[in-house]
């Protein structure tokens, strides 16, 4: 016995060592640049520059919830006709969903230029048929529009699972009391299905917040979000480096924060995530 | 529940409509004759053979590939090795921290993780007087690892829960040692979880851009950050001509998946709903 925990430490050892070195560390490394200047000296100036910053980290909040919040919209009741269709036909929906993760996401993205374009698909139609075209593209709509594409299957994937654990008898037991299809929504399927909303919105919420591609590609120059502004410090080099720690730093938290908020909401341990 | 009805199945088709009017807006621009993926001039084949013409592509192509499989595989066993051990684990503590430590990368903003990765190797460079393609290959491996890592351990975990341990004791009583019981007994158990999450690995890998941006270097391009210098400038139709190729290859894997899996599951569904 005391032979094979010991070699049960062995199998474990090289992926301890691996987590230390590559995800402590590193988290340690930025801590340490954020409260750093270049020659190592303890400083609070890139901590202090954050609050230059205060429109894009707002903003960024601002378009992920709005983001987060419609896909929930919409993949709540797809989730929910998917789970309660037949055998085969889950399994062509599910297919359909994964799908268009498997693509590039850069080029998924790239692809909503050609039909927002101020000459795309949508504007040609548009005065074809003799209206003025429609400032679509470089809006926040669209980096919206954009970020609600991109995630919105993470969030449909989740529910689903969850949906499909929910004890059917429960629901039957439900109709037997004589509950109504929209009673048994609200009062057995919604509050067993909030795990599943939990792990949906942090895989939405999260991307969302941190994007920097499809605020420059759909956004424009009006829309700097925070990934934005990290992306620019990592550009401009050596130098910027600090303030760019000091901003995934304070992104970090923040989004530690809202998660922490919204674990309170359920008793999930996480394990729907996969 | 079981009467389909007719608003469900448009809600249905129109949300499929979102999710895939860009793709086919890609793939009908793929055959465009002109340089633009915005107007049509024209059906040609012609970005298809400039594809296989454009070395840097072709070299990024193969630089994903190589990155995907070293990295999911090495991830695999890394990762299987330390679900074991964690599965094992006495203390309570002590696993709990660990899986702490797995779920941070997962939490984590991807621009995150690699901003802090990308720390730590500018750190290491400076502190070891490396200035020069610092960031490259092993660079970008190291993070690929890093990332795979937590979903290899995450679908593993629950298949080993799943096996009996008294298969194992029985091995060990019957004669056999422990490290050859382990790979006759545990390993061919769980076999099916270590199976999907070398798959998860290996797309996660092929998919990701943003940790890869922070920390690849000018020799070590994949072919998302290919695909992002060139969006950078102006994308021609031959990316779309790639992705329409990606689209049809992951069409069919998919489907030939599904037509096995299908053949292999109604058994469990059914006990499921038991």
């Amino acid at each position: 016995m005391n032979r094979s925990s010991f070699r049960t430490r062995i199998a474990g050892s090289p992926y301890l060592v691996w987590a230390a070195l590559f995800i402590l560390v590193p988290l340690g490394m930025v801590a340490y640049y954020s409260f750093t200047d270049q020659s190592g000296r303890f400083t609070l100036d890139n901590m202090a520059r954050i609050s230059d910053y205060t429109g894009p980290f707002l903003l960024s909040i601002w378009l992920g919830l709005l983001a987060t919040v419609i896909c929930l919209i919409i993949a709540y009741p797809l989730a929910y006709l998917i789970a309660n269709s037949g055998e085969k036909r889950q399994r062509t929906m599910m297919l359909l969903m994964m799908l268009p993760m498997w693509m590039n996401f850069l080029l998924r993205t790239y692809s909503w230029m050609t039909i927002l374009g101020d000459n795309g698909l949508i504007n040609t139609l548009v005065t074809a048929i003799g209206l003025d075209p429609l400032k679509l593209i470089n809006t926040r709509g669209a980096v919206v529009l954009g970020m609600v594409y991109d995630f919105l299957p993470y969030m449909v994937l989740p529910i689903y699972t969850i949906m499909l654990k929910i004890d059917r008898s429960l629901v039957e037991a439900a109709q037997d009391l004589g509950a109504g299809r929209l009673n048994v929504v609200k009062n057995v399927i919604f509050p067993l299905s909030v795990p599943g909303i939990v792990s949906g919105v942090t895989m939405v919420f999260v991307p969302s917040v941190s994007t920097f591609y499809i605020s420059q590609k759909l956004g424009g120059t009006g829309t700097l979000l925070i990934g934005d502004i990290i992306e620019q410090q990592f550009q401009l080099g050596e130098t910027s480096l600090h303030v760019g720690a000091s901003l995934s730093f304070v992104l970090m938290i923040l989004i530690f924060v809202c998660l922490t908020v919204m674990n309170r909401f359920s008793d999930s341990d996480g394990s729907v995530l996969v | 529940m079981k009467k389909k009805s007719f608003a469900g199945t448009l809600y249905t088709v129109l949300i499929l409509f979102f999710l895939y009017a860009p793709i086919a807006v890609m793939i009908v621009f793929s055959f465009n004759a002109g340089r633009s993926t915005s107007v049509m001039s024209g059906l040609s084949f012609k970005w298809y053979g400039e594809l296989f013409r454009d070395r840097a592509t072709i070299n990024s192509l193969v630089n994903t590939v190589i990155v995907a499989v070293i990295s999911s595989i090495v991830s695999t066993i890394m990762g299987t090795a330390a679900a074991t051990a964690l599965f094992r684990y006495k203390s309570n503590v002590l696993r709990k921290s660990v899986l702490t430590v797995t779920n941070i990368p997962m939490m984590n903003p991807d621009i995150v993780t690699g901003f802090a990765l990308m720390l730590l190797f500018v750190f290491c460079g400076r502190a070891l007087g490396i200035q020069k393609d610092l960031l490259g290959l092993p660079t970008l491996l190291i993070a690929h690892i890093t990332f795979e890592l937590p979903y290899v351990i995450l679908n593993v975990l629950p298949k080993l829960r799943q096996t009996d341990p008294n298969l194992f004791e029985a091995a060990q009583d019957l004669g056999c040692p422990p490290l050859r019981a382990y790979f006759k007994v545990i390993l061919p158990a769980i076999m099916p979880g270590i199976l999907s999450g070398l798959m998860m690995a290996f797309t996660l890998s092929v998919d990701d851009f943003i940790i890869s941006y922070f920390v690849s270097g000018p020799t070590s391009q994949t072919l998302p950050i290919q695909i992002y210098a060139m969006t950078k400038r102006d994308v021609t139709p031959d990316m779309y001509a790639l992705s329409t190729i990606i689209f049809l290859v992951i069409l069919v894997m998919l489907m030939l998946y599904n037509g096995i899996s299908s053949q292999k599951s109604p058994k469990k569904v059914r006990q499921r709903h038991r």
